[in-house]
Formats: structure tokens, C-alpha cells, sequence
């Protein structure tokens, strides 16, 4: 059947032929890219846990990066239930000013200057875990800070032998913080403040706390945070409480503002954790906002020749 | 006719060997973008895209992992991976595309070859035709591909906070600068 077989054949080949441009075709659809293979898993740091290096009042886990220069301006009213007299606490003002630099990007230290006491606090930050995504990363922050605050405050009793020593005070932090998800954040903060000279014999040198920081992002550029730091019962005396804030970060696109509701006036570790005496029951609560301007003092490596 | 078959099969065939041999790769291209603004310069530099050309077809590749670019300013790198690119969510840019007179370009020989070239650019989870024009200049060996175009943000939905508006363009420059090596399995 000689038809019969010049058929065969030619569908033989009429089949190798479609066979070689469906080849050709599936060559053309592939992933080009696909062919370098498998990006590395690469480890990366997470970032941008909070949107500022303070939660409120409190060190965050966040820091400024390498070569950056933060001034910071925490300002706070005075107590809401002053009145219209006290224009509910606009009339005075407490403030903070203070300086942050990033000297690497786990490196931080500041000064500032409380305009409660008269206070200067110096201190260093040091990110000791950075949490990381990828493989064999640590799902986990761990940050200490120790710092020292000087009370500028005349002698209340020139009398006495007064040394320079009696002014100061210490404080040593661990913060150990996780961003679990692009929505929240929360850290702990054992904390523990020490006072080189306290009013009276009864009161105790060395007062433990336990902090507790979180942020809720809301949307791109608006977050709810909040900070509490639980002192150990029976350390200060009874007027003291507890200082609770509740604020909102706002992200103008430049710069992030932080407005908030407090119960304490201090601004360092010491008179926050130590000098609150607020209560949000009655109303002891002040109205406040944190500001920042960061200058970048030494540019990144590849940029260095611009 | 089955002659005729036969004979185009077999270049087909041979084509796709071509095809297997004819690729060119990079994964240290420098990617750059550039705002410009009389109140602020925002330049980033990236160098870690990588890319494959298919000599044969023409077709080729761009991925620029987003967390790669690298800024003047860290706030400004801030704001770039949390407020506009989101790159948490959208890691990678990718462009796909075919060099239309790619027959026109000789790999192994030097010279300046300019292109044109058009696909889409997968940005910000949004997908938008780009077209465009680049050069390929091929010395002793040393194949270097280069272009430069303009992208709009509100075209891949990237949107400017009325606030920085003075701040940061619209209109944002990309440089591509890669140097290809042939390709071997």
C-alpha cells in the first residue's frame, strides 16, 4: 500500500516537526530566570518594629541607624484635670531635649536634659540579638541600655556634707522585643533604677520594674502605642504609681509625631519609673507629644564619594 | 513538502540547541533610581539585580529585590520600604520583556549596539507595559547592557502623601547598568 506508507511517513514527520516547534515554544515560555536558580536564602533584619527609638516615654527596640543624628523633643502638658484655669494642663509644660546618634547600626548612645530636676541623662544602647527572617534567624530582639541621670537641682540642705556623687543615679534596661507581624509589636522591659541618695532611710536604693511596651499599626502611617512599667510592690512609697501612657504615632510622610496621654512627667528611665505619682483615676493625666529631626552626620559607604 | 519539513525541523532542532547555548546572565547589576525635586534629591543604588538574555528570541529578564537599594538617608530608606514600595510585601520588582533587534546585536564582537526593547515592569504588586531603548556595548569580551527610563509612581499605585508632594516626584528616573557573562549549565 504505497499510499498507506507515504502517509505514515509523512505524518511521522509532520508529527517530529510539531513536536520540535512545541519544544521550541515551551523553551521560549520558560522562567528565564528560573535558570540562575534559587535565590540564597538570605538572612535579613527585621526592622521598623516601632516607628520611633521611644515607645512613648520608653526606649523602643528601634534605634537610629549608623552616621544618624536624632534630636528629639519630648514635651508634656500638665494634668487635664487642672481646669480652664490651667487651660487643662496647657499652661505648663515639662520638656526633654536630647540628642541620639547611631555610631553603628547596634550602637546608640544620647544625652538629654529633663526640665524636671533639671535633669541630664547620658546612655548607651546596645542591640546584642537583632531579630531576623530566613533561615537560623532569631525570632527575637535583645537590646541593653545603661545610663546614668544627674539631678541638677540646688541642695535642698547646703548644711550637709553634699557630694557630687548623692546627685546621681543609675539604670540598667534589657529590652527583649519581637515584631510579630507587620501589625504588632511588643517588648518587655525589666529595668532596674538605681539611687545613689534617697529621701529617707526607709526608702530602698534599688527599685525593680517591669516594663511593658506594644504597638498596634493601624494603617501606613498611624499606629497605637502603648507603655506600662510595673513597679515591684513595696518598693516606693505609697504616693507613688505606676506610669501608664496611651499614644498615637502619625507619620507625616517626613516626620513622625507622637501624641499621647500619660500619668508621668518623666522623660528618663529614672523619674519615670521612680517619680510618677499621676493617677489615671483621678484624673492625673497629662497630655503630650515627642517630635523628632534626624541629620545624617556620615553617609552610608556607597555613598561617601557623592 | 516532507523535504521541506524534514529541513525545518531540523533547524528547529538546532535552533533549540543555539537557544541552550545563547544566554547571557548577570547578578551584581546596578539598578539606580533618582526623585528629583528642588526641595529634595532622593537617589537609592542597587547592585545585587540579577537578569538573564536569550540571545535567540530576544527575551529578557530584570529582578531587583527591593530590599537591596541602598540609601543617603536612613529615614529616607525607611520611608521607602515601609510607606511606598512596601517591599515586606511586594520583595520584587521584575521586568520581562523582548529586545526587538536583538538579531541586530553581535555578542561576540565589539561594538555599540543600541536596542529597543519592550515588556512588562512588575512593581508595587502592579503590572504595567514599559518600553524602551538601551545599548549593549560589547569590548574585548566584556558585554555591558545599559538603560535608562522614566517610571510614574500612581501608574504602579505608589501613592505621595500630599505633604511631601514638593518632596518627592511623580516622575522617577531608573538607570540599569549590568555586566553579562555567557551563561553555562
Amino acid at each position: 500500500m504505497p499510499f498507506m506508507r507515504s502517509f505514515k511517513s509523512k505524518s511521522v514527520v509532520f508529527f517530529f516537526f510539531l513536536f520540535s516547534l512545541l519544544s521550541a515554544k515551551s523553551f521560549a515560555q520558560d522562567d528565564l530566570l528560573s535558570l540562575l536558580g534559587d535565590e540564597p536564602n538570605k538572612k535579613e533584619f527585621v526592622k521598623n518594629a516601632f516607628k520611633a527609638t521611644r515607645v512613648i516615654s520608653a526606649q523602643s527596640m528601634e534605634q537610629v541607624a549608623a552616621g544618624v543624628l536624632d534630636f528629639r523633643i519630648l514635651h508634656r502638658f500638665g494634668r487635664v484635670n487642672g481646669g480652664s484655669r490651667e487651660a487643662y494642663g496647657l499652661d505648663q509644660a515639662t520638656i526633654r531635649l536630647g540628642l541620639d546618634y547611631g555610631i553603628s547600626n547596634r550602637v546608640m548612645v544620647g544625652i538629654g536634659r529633663s526640665s524636671n530636676k533639671k535633669e541630664i541623662d547620658v546612655y548607651a544602647k546596645y542591640r546584642m540579638i537583632w531579630q531576623g527572617k530566613g533561615k537560623g534567624s532569631i525570632p527575637f530582639s535583645l537590646i541593653f541600655i545603661s545610663g546614668v541621670v544627674k539631678d541638677g537641682l540646688e541642695w535642698s540642705n547646703p548644711e550637709r556634707n553634699n557630694y557630687y556623687t548623692s546627685r546621681l543615679a543609675f539604670y540598667q534596661q534589657a529590652i527583649l522585643g519581637r515584631k510579630f507581624s507587620d501589625v504588632f509589636s511588643l517588648q518587655l522591659m525589666p529595668t532596674l533604677v538605681h539611687r545613689n541618695i534617697v529621701k529617707t532611710t526607709d526608702d530602698l536604693h534599688d527599685i525593680y520594674s517591669m516594663g511593658v511596651g506594644g504597638r498596634i499599626k493601624l494603617t501606613r502611617r498611624l499606629a497605637l502605642t502603648a507603655e506600662y512599667f510595673y513597679n515591684l510592690p513595696d518598693q516606693l512609697s505609697a504616693t507613688n504609681t505606676n506610669p501608664l501612657s496611651i499614644g498615637i504615632d502619625i507619620e507625616t510622610g517626613g516626620h513622625v509625631f507622637q501624641l499621647h496621654f500619660t500619668n508621668a512627667l518623666g522623660m528618663n528611665e529614672r523619674s519615670l519609673i521612680t517619680d510618677t505619682n499621676g493617677s489615671w483615676e483621678k484624673g492625673d493625666i497629662h497630655f503630650g507629644f515627642n517630635i523628632s529631626r534626624v541629620f545624617t552626620l556620615s553617609k552610608p559607604k556607597s555613598f561617601k564619594n557623592k | 513538502m516532507k523535504k521541506y519539513l524534514v529541513v525545518l525541523s531540523i533547524l528547529f532542532a538546532v535552533s533549540i540547541h543555539a537557544n541552550a547555548q545563547d544566554r547571557y546572565f548577570t547578578r551584581n547589576g546596578k539598578v539606580t533610581f533618582l526623585s528629583d525635586t528642588p526641595m529634595e534629591k532622593i537617589d537609592a543604588v542597587n547592585s545585587q539585580a540579577t537578569s538573564v538574555i536569550d540571545v535567540s528570541s530576544g527575551n529578557f529578564e530584570f529582578s531587583v529585590l527591593m530590599k537591596a537599594f541602598e540609601f543617603e538617608k536612613a529615614l529616607m530608606m525607611e520611608h521607602f520600604h515601609e510607606n511606598y514600595v512596601e517591599s515586606d510585601k511586594y520583595p520584587k520588582s521584575v521586568f520581562k520583556g523582548t529586545i526587538e533587534n536583538i538579531s541586530s546585536v553581535d555578542f561576540n564582537k565589539d561594538g555599540v549596539y543600541p536596542v529597543k526593547f519592550k515588556g512588562t515592569l512588575l512593581l508595587h504588586g502592579v503590572t504595567k507595559d514599559l518600553n524602551g531603548q538601551g545599548v549593549f556595548t560589547v569590548k574585548a569580551g566584556k558585554i555591558n547592557g545599559s538603560s535608562n527610563f522614566v517610571i510614574q509612581l500612581s501608574d504602579y499605585k505608589i501613592e505621595i502623601p500630599s505633604l511631601v508632594k514638593e518632596k518627592v516626584s511623580n516622575d522617577v528616573k531608573i538607570t540599569v547598568d549590568a555586566i553579562y557573562a555567557k551563561f553555562q549549565k
